[in-house]
């Protein structure tokens, strides 16, 4: 196989034009072919496109779906997010190491197999969930793990693993996936009938700055969770000078708890496509990018026949339904396993062949984005909303919701309630009426937002999902009377703690010191002075960090903290010994008892 | 577009030229923010986050924020030295600082950054992750221990000297900094006379055999606390 390794760089390499801002499919084909991207692989392919061979390698080392190891020629990635463990992630864990005799984070001696933990794969209404390869595999059980294990040892094709196929398009001859898109409630915006290319057509016939207008019109704003309008992110993007603009679609659905766009991909591609291509007319862009998580790879091959039939169809490319002079073509690129490209800048910077490092703003993408173009990212829903607003009009959109929130919003509901899965709702519904829907009335916390949104008590159920109450990317993680937050919010620690990028202080260091304190804490080794030890912590990580992601990685425990305080009160205890309850006197003294082979009478005391 | 861009500092007029960052224009006018990842001449990065200042109410990094008319900028606040004393605690725990043995103290900008917000001993527990020590090299050593992860080294070695001898590598936690070779900087192009040699602010990039050239007692931070020199050209 080493042999020829110079041969393969070299083709792969010319496949994707010796450009180095295609770096993250380069190695994503390198990485498929020889399960790792070598120190001589990335030799190689630093001469071939001529830059550096650190280069290469910190790119490879930022992304989880990447090694520089040789990794089996299978790969178990098993969820291990906090609703996949309350659906009992870690017995399915222990049923794959022993039946594989391996632990997380090694390889069977054959040099067959992997297994290693994965954050949130987007399937938390078919928990626990985990991928083989680019196979998902869902509501898996320990006798499941076991006989994935024995049937991989058998014939090591993950793809017959699935023998039986979800509902819609989960089961089109490209997707062939056991994933369900468990679409619970149908709305007035998202889930309605579509005439394709009408939109585009009712698009073409305006004016771009008309076109702005009816999105501002419809007062559109974002549904990934930061809500900027989007007709004004617009207008920015197309006021910014240079000649080439850019369109990037944010389907890196990462945030914990969601998986609403994972659906949207497989039931509707042709509207989020049409969005794009609205989106590129309207600020002057010829160009677009859908940014694919690594964990969908198993839906890229349909949604590229989807995208060759709109090319057939003239719905993309030159002269787009007969209007002169209107080009726009666009092309799937693939994440490979890191929440932070989900933050836009850090989305630009995969999408350039970097490591997914948020930018420093300003300036915003809207200026200077994609290779230094005036860029626009907008989420999956975002632009099936735009799609609906130039079919119907803006004024039928912005019927539905309430005044500073139009529309529909899709949630993804998953965690102790009956009905799992994607429900669309009105906006200005109230949190306790979508517990109603879900049957999760019993609920004593929802997380809105996932790990990064908050947590929200019982007596705060009467709140509303829209952007001046609960704003949400629509996660909605539902934990009944058994649970405990705390231990929920610690896992959320634990995720930021992984996915952290590491570029700023607060986020890379802070997160790890906030998690430590509390486990502490939840040790039943806490004192009252912790408490405000990690308001003061938490507050540091949330103003001095340079993205969203560090700005909102401590609201696990500033939100609790604020709607939970009593259940930390009664964790935490003040000694009167004088020592830190933290410390354990009979633990630190248990290696020197060890060799002086006696019990210290202080310590056992 | 005017020439000058008049805006505030903790109430204090300052003006500055168009483009020009807040912690730029700060110093020319003799205001000193405080600073870790930011070197004069190299690009901004914005990483540490010492230099966060709030602007219109809202925190930005003052390394990257360019000046805007009217501005109101605060900086030594009660509160901002607190965010900021707090960051500085968090990268002495992150690493294995022992200044009493480290050849770059007196002229260490960790340090002396610790003596100028007074922390004697930071309040959060010292993490005590092993780090690599790679001493290859002929002339330069470098000491993980001490990396602060600021960047100066890739973005020196980069724009200044065209090699590209350092990047990142890893996230979170164990980001690191690697050198372009299988392992060692010995087996890079680095030379001594390398902007990337000198630009590390602490400990974790060093020549060799010039480390006691000045004595302790009369280096750089040994007698006035860092900042000082930009402060004393205030008018």
């Amino acid at each position: 196989m080493s042999d020829n390794l110079p041969a393969v760089v070299h083709e792969i390499c010319q496949a994707h034009g010796g450009d180095r801002t295609r770096l993250m499919d380069i190695v994503r084909a390198m990485q498929q072919k020889f399960g790792c991207v070598s120190g001589p692989a990335m030799e190689l392919l630093a001469k071939e496109l001529s830059i550096h061979r650190v280069e290469i390698e910190s790119l490879v080392s930022f992304y989880s779906f990447l090694s520089t190891r040789p990794k089996g020629q299978v790969v178990i990635r098993l969820c291990n997010d906090v609703i996949d463990q309350m659906a009992g992630a870690d017995e399915v864990a222990r049923a794959f190491e022993e039946e594989l005799g391996i632990k997380f984070g090694q390889t069977t001696p054959d040099g067959k197999i992997s297994l290693e933990y994965t954050a949130c794969i987007g399937m938390c209404d078919q928990v626990p969930a985990a991928l083989v390869n680019d196979v998902v595999v869902t509501e898996l059980s320990t006798d499941a793990a076991r006989r994935i294990v024995r049937e991989l040892r058998k014939h090591g094709d993950p793809t017959r693993l699935v023998t039986r196929h979800g509902d819609g398009c989960n089961g089109h001859e490209l997707v062939r996936a056991m994933v369900m898109n468990n679409i619970r409630q149908r709305g007035s915006i998202i889930f309605t009938p579509t005439n394709r290319g009408e939109a585009i057509r009712k698009a073409l016939a305006i004016t771009p700055a008309e076109v702005i207008r009816a999105v501002k019109t419809a007062r559109l704003r974002g549904r990934g969770g930061a809500g900027f309008p989007t007709g004004m992110k617009w207008e920015f993007t197309r006021a910014a000078g240079g000649e080439q603009r850019c369109v990037l679609c944010n389907a890196d659905e990462g945030e914990p708890g969601t998986f609403k766009d994972r659906v949207l991909l497989t039931e509707m591609p042709d509207r989020v496509f049409a969005g794009m291509t609205i989106a590129g007319y309207a600020i002057g862009a010829d160009e677009g990018i859908l940014y694919l998580r690594g964990e969908y790879a198993y839906l890229r091959a349909y949604l590229e026949q989807i995208l060759a039939k709109r090319r057939q169809d003239n719905l993309l490319g030159n002269n787009i339904l007969g209007k002169r002079a209107f080009k726009f073509d666009l092309r799937i690129q693939m994440g490979a396993g890191a929440y932070i490209c989900g933050e836009e800048t850090a989305l630009i910077s995969s999408c350039e062949g970097l490591r997914g490092d948020p930018k420093n703003r300003p300036p915003f993408p809207a200026q200077k984005g994609y290779l230094g173009r005036p860029t626009v990212v907008n989420n999956v829903e975002t632009l099936c909303c735009v799609t609906k607003i130039l079919e119907e009009g803006p004024a039928t959109f912005a019927e539905f919701g309430s005044q500073g929130s139009t529309g529909t919003k899709l949630l993804s509901i998953s965690g102790d309630c009956r009905s799992r899965g994607v429900f669309e709702v009105p906006f200005g519904i109230k949190l306790s009426e979508v517990l109603k829907l879900a049957g999760g009335e019993d609920a004593i916390a929802v997380q809105v937002g996932g790990a990064s949104g908050q947590m929200v008590a019982r007596e705060e159920f009467n709140r509303t999902i829209c952007y001046d109450d609960l704003a949400t990317g629509g996660s909605l993680m539902v934990f009944g009377p058994e649970r405990n937050v705390l231990e929920v919010a610690d896992k959320f620690m634990a995720f930021f703690v992984e996915e952290s990028c590491g570029y700023c202080t607060p986020c890379r260091v802070g997160n790890v010191l906030l998690k430590d304190r509390l486990e502490r804490i939840t040790a039943g080794c806490g004192e009252p002075a912790d408490l405000e030890y990690l308001q003061e912590l938490g507050t540091t990580v949330k103003t001095m960090s340079r993205c969203g992601l560090g700005q909102t990685s401590a609201n696990p425990i500033l939100t609790t903290l604020k709607n939970f305080r009593a259940t930390y009160n009664a964790l935490v205890k003040k000694r009167g010994d004088g020592r830190q309850p933290a410390f354990d006197l009979a633990a630190a003294v248990a290696e020197a008892e060890t060799i002086i082979g006696r019990k210290s009478t202080h310590a056992h005391a | 577009m005017s020439s000058t861009i008049e805006f505030t500092i903790n109430g204090k007029d300052i003006t500055g030229r168009p483009g020009q960052t807040v912690l730029e224009a700060a110093q020319d006018a003799g205001v000193y923010i405080p600073r870790l990842c930011y070197m004069r001449g190299l690009a901004a990065f914005g990483a540490c986050r010492v230099c966060t200042v709030l602007v219109n109410g809202r925190p930005q990094a003052a390394c990257t924020q360019t000046v805007a008319p009217g501005m109101v900028v605060e900086n030594n606040t009660e509160k901002m030295t607190a965010f900021r004393r707090n960051l500085i605690d968090m990268l002495f725990v992150e690493g294995n600082h022992f200044c009493m043995f480290c050849e770059k103290s007196g002229n260490c900008e960790l340090q002396a950054l610790a003596y100028r917000f007074g922390i004697a001993a930071p309040k959060y527990p010292y993490m005590f992750q092993p780090r690599e020590v790679d001493m290859s090299h002929g002339d330069v050593f470098i000491d993980r221990n001490r990396c602060v992860l600021c960047g100066r080294c890739v973005r020196a070695s980069r724009d200044v000297d065209g090699k590209h001898v350092f990047d990142f590598v890893g996230r979170g936690l164990h980001k690191r900094i690697a050198v372009n070779a299988e392992a060692l900087l010995g087996d890079t192009e680095l030379a001594v006379t390398d902007k990337a040699a000198e630009a590390c602010p602490v400990g974790a990039i060093v020549k060799k055999r010039v480390g006691y050239a000045v004595p302790v007692g009369q280096r750089l931070y040994d007698h006035k606390p860092i900042g000082s020199e930009i402060e004393s050209t205030a008018l």
